[in-house]
């Protein structure tokens, strides 16, 4: 009875089991997808770990760098870092009109070059401008020396009226507050200890608010930058300038009410500061350079006033910013369009004489018997042992005009002595040069996929009746197309960026795009139109791979197996 | 007043300059990374005052580095990686100016750092105008100039002794090898266009004047080979691929006295140039207090003489030109005989032109 009860319910539960429509469980009562997730997602969690030091060297030493390039292509935050009043104010200024900016504009110009000198800047932002206007850099450099007579103005009628105003101790007495005057008196210079840190007296920056910014700012710059004793240091002739602002300004008639330290020397100075002579900043500037009241700098400070700019870009593809827009540059400055196009096609020239030079090779190498094919295998080798530029110059001695190879078309007498065959410092010189070092990049893969083609299929093909080139063509060659793929590749990519050679053998017709770059990047200085051909001939090569991706499929691609 | 605050400025900077020498000399690091050319040029450097301060100071070791064609770019990736390697840097004159306008260099005062010549001379006096900034030690005076094969100089004709001889394809036919930059070629091409010397760079300024350059160098661009490192030049003429060229005049002295080759030189508009010492920015102190000491070393009246037993360069102390040995003052650009009709590199005009020149130059040669 019971026997039958308990198979009863064994046959209940299964039928129960079979209705049960839920998701299937695993041992624990989770539904067995989740748990499987769950293991999968360990797995992949801990094989992450295992590459995580990989990937953290592979992202910290090549793609932030490049990142990091890339962002200079569109960086351009110096201008209004450097003269942040100047480009503040120009926003007012029509630059359509033809006039020169307003008078406030050479006033910010004054305040920004001044401290900009100081801090050693101006000069680097005029080698910035100076790749946009020729000129840039010398206005710079003249300007940072010239604006120090300007606030000089100001500064000899302070100290003649009163001596009072030429020691920087007094200055610190009237606006430092008297916490920070007994901190910095008991301060010592080698102590250790840092300085303290300038604190503004109260009221100060409501009676004189412009003495009161700009003071903070030359305290920060000779505390911070200088690493001096502030007590002791005299203030720049900028801070005369905004002072005698403050005395003659909007705030002028609250300073009656001041009555901390050195009251009665504010007081005198606010008295006379009516009667002082005045600096005329737009004249000062064309005193400097007459530049300064033409509209050429100016639409270019404005131009690339903003943090961002798209200028490298333009000038990348032969363009250049214009009061109307973008727009190309005068015929005889475009170089970049021509050195693109000629990169390409000389790349691609040389991807070709790679393969046909190295698809013999590769099937030679494939169908040796092993201990000539690995002696031979050294010889593909043995140029990967020698230096680049040993191997570049080697090619200067064998083909220039007096070269080896000249002299031997001569000594045969395929060509006369006094034609001679120009085989170097050109397009012939690169691709023959190029050809030579890149050839092992095209054998390898050819020859390891080759290796993997049965010999067989060759004979089954002939005994079918196929002729020679029929069973090549029809049975070999296709297998053999991956390799071509994949070396091609190589060969493409590796000689789209090379510049050591073409460089020592191209002479003027035979340079590529990498040349610029790199004379951009070494010798002009001009990281971010480096940056931005970079962008560009990466983009371009990520562009050719897509499209070799659709047309063949880059899973036909093979390196050997 | 602008008196005053230089007379300020110049006593904070002694007061500051004595101030590290206390310091130095309890704590001067002793070691010393120096950024050089190599080749002959550094060796001329090792032999004249290096070797020598070596043996003075046994304990300081000195670390070479062959990058100066590339310091600047270099000097600017290190200060912005906040990391800076070298502490003494040998660059020509124009980079040390785009050195000093980027913030890379040092600014230094000359009566402080530099010694005082042999003949009593202050050291401002004695280097001259021949500081071109404010963060420059001139070593030497280099010039670039032209060099030809004497035995394809065509028969019953002068050898060249005019720069405008390159540009005389049909009295001196054959190659040529400039150097693949607009400057030095921009004024050879005005000069020998009728351009009035003192007025090239006046010219050269406008447009027009560049164009008219350009056509003139476009009269001879077919036989041109145009170099781009100075030892290009040297084996162009010695294998005979060229018939003149330019490079520096040391150059063409090792092709001429060291390899016995049938070279000429022609010193006809030879442009000078310098070779000096920077200091990078922002040096630790006892690296500093090294550097100085030895540059006061390195760059005072004898060493600088010392170093033109060694190479063809003219030191820049005109207090050291009386000791140069007299054989080799033949091969000195500045020798009178050579020094005839000269240029000096026009730093101020290429700072400011050069990437517009450049720009229009590469276009020309891209076509």
């Amino acid at each position: 009875m019971s026997d039958v009860n308990n198979s009863t319910t064994a046959l209940e539960a299964e039928r129960a089991e079979k209705e049960y429509s839920g998701p299937m469980l695993a041992a624990d009562g989770t539904p067995l997808k989740r748990s499987l997730n769950k293991a999968l997602r360990r797995q992949k969690l801990s094989a992450l770990l295992l590459i995580a030091p990989l990937l953290i060297f592979v992202m910290v030493t090549f793609i932030a760098p490049i990142a990091d390039m890339l962002f200079r292509s569109v960086e351009n935050q110096i201008v209004s870092d450097t003269l942040p009043r100047t480009t503040t104010a120009l926003e007012d200024w029509d630059a359509e009109s033809g006039e020169i900016p307003q008078a406030s504009v050479y006033k910010a110009l004054y305040q920004d070059i001044f401290i900009a000198q100081e801090r050693k800047l101006h000069t680097r932002l005029g080698s910035r401008l100076n790749y946009e206007l020729t000129g840039a850099s010398s206005l710079f450099r003249k300007s940072g020396r010239g604006v120090d007579d300007i606030g000089e103005v100001y500064q000899d009628q302070f100290e003649n009226l009163n001596a009072f105003w030429k020691s920087g101790e007094n200055w610190n007495e009237v606006l430092g507050s008297d916490a920070w005057l007994s901190d910095i008196k008991g301060w010592k210079e080698n102590s250790g200890t840092p300085q303290p840190e300038f604190e503004m007296r109260d009221g100060i920056a409501e009676i004189f608010p412009q003495t009161a910014s700009y003071y903070t700012i030359f305290a920060d710059f000779v505390q911070n930058e200088d690493e001096d004793n502030l007590y002791e240091e005299d203030p720049w002739s900028l801070i005369y300038s905004v002072f005698y602002d403050d005395l003659t300004g909007d705030t002028a008639s609250s300073i009656a009410n001041y009555s901390g330290p050195g009251a009665a020397e504010i007081a005198e100075a606010a008295a006379a500061a009516s009667s002082f002579e005045t600096v005329e900043y737009k004249t000062a500037f064309a005193e400097i350079d007459k530049d300064w009241v033409a509209t050429p700098i100016w639409e270019t400070i404005r131009a690339y006033s903003p943090d961002f700019t798209n200028g490298y870009f333009l000038n990348s593809v032969d363009m250049q910013k214009s009061a109307d827009g973008p727009e190309f540059r005068p015929e005889n400055q475009r170089i970049y369009g021509t050195l693109f196009l000629r990169t390409l096609f000389m790349s691609m020239c040389i991807t070709l004489s790679c393969i046909l030079l190295g698809y013999p090779i590769g099937w030679i190498l494939a169908n040796l018997p092993a201990r000539t094919a690995n002696l031979l295998m050294i010889l593909v080798l043995l140029p990967f042992w020698t230096s680049l530029l040993v191997r570049t110059s080697a090619w200067k001695v064998m083909l220039q005009q007096q070269g080896v190879v000249n002299d031997t078309l001569v000594w045969l007498g395929v060509v006369a002595d006094d034609s001679r065959l120009a085989l170097i410092n050109n397009q012939t010189g690169t691709i023959i040069a190029m050809t030579h070092i890149l050839l092992p990049f095209m054998i390898l893969p050819l020859y390891s996929v080759m290796k993997t083609v049965p010999p067989s299929y060759l004979r089954a093909a002939k005994s079918l009746g196929a002729t020679n080139w029929t069973a090549f063509w029809r049975v070999y060659f296709p297998q053999s197309v991956p390799g071509i793929g994949a070396g091609s590749i190589l060969v493409f990519i590796l000689s789209i960026g090379y510049y050591i050679t073409p460089e020592i053998v191209g002479g003027t017709t035979g340079t590529f795009i990498s040349n610029r770059i790199a004379y951009h990047i070494s010798s002009s200085l001009n990281w971010g139109l480096a940056a931005a051909l970079g962008a560009i001939l990466l983009a371009v090569v990520l562009g050719l791979y897509y499209a070799y991706d659709k047309i063949v499929g880059i899973d036909n691609v093979k390196l050997g197996g | 007043m602008k008196f005053t605050t230089t007379l300020l400025a110049s006593s904070a900077i002694v007061g500051a300059g004595t101030l590290a020498l206390a310091d130095a000399h309890g704590n001067m690091a002793n070691e010393m990374t120096i950024v050089s050319w190599g080749g002959a040029y550094q060796n001329s450097q090792l032999k004249a005052y290096v070797e020598p301060y070596l043996e003075m100071h046994p304990e300081v070791s000195v670390i070479w580095d062959e990058s100066s064609n590339e310091a600047v770019a270099k000097l600017r990736a290190m200060n912005e990686a906040g990391n800076i390697t070298w502490d003494l840097v040998d660059v020509v004159a124009a980079d040390a100016i785009r050195l000093c306008d980027e913030g890379l260099a040092m600014e230094y005062d000359p009566e402080e750092l530099l010694a005082k010549g042999d003949d009593g001379s202050s050291a401002e006096d004695d280097f001259g105008d021949l500081i071109v900034s404010d963060c420059y030690i001139p070593q030497i005076v280099y010039s670039t100039t032209f060099g030809y094969r004497t035995d394809m100089v065509p028969d019953g004709v002068d050898a060249p002794d005019d720069i405008c001889d390159v540009f005389d394809l049909e009295t001196y036919p054959g190659k040529r090898a400039l150097e693949k930059r607009p400057i030095n070629n921009m004024e050879w091409a005005l000069l020998c266009d009728g351009v009035a010397k003192d007025e090239v760079y006046d010219v050269l300024a406008t447009p027009e004047g560049q164009e008219k350059a350009l056509a003139k160098l476009d009269t001879i661009k077919d036989s041109v080979i145009w170099w781009s490192a100075g030892a290009d030049t040297p084996q162009l003429l010695a294998d005979g691929e060229v018939f003149m060229g330019s490079t520096y005049n040391g150059r063409l002295y090792s092709v001429i006295e060291e390899q016995d080759q049938p070279v000429g030189m022609m010193w006809d508009a030879q442009v000078f140039d310098l070779d000096g010492w920077i200091i990078p920015a922002g040096l630790e102190d006892a690296k500093l207090a090294r550097v100085k000491d030895f540059i006061m070393f390195a760059t005072d009246t004898k060493r600088l003489a010392d170093q033109a037993n060694y190479i063809s360069y003219g030191p820049a102390r005109q207090s050291s030109a009386p000791l140069v040995p007299e054989d080799m003052k033949q091969h000195m650009p500045t020798d009178p005989a050579n020094a005839e009709n000269t240029f000096l590199y026009n730093y101020a005009f290429w700072a400011d032109y050069r990437d517009d020149i450049d720009a229009k130059f590469q276009s020309w040669l891209a076509q």
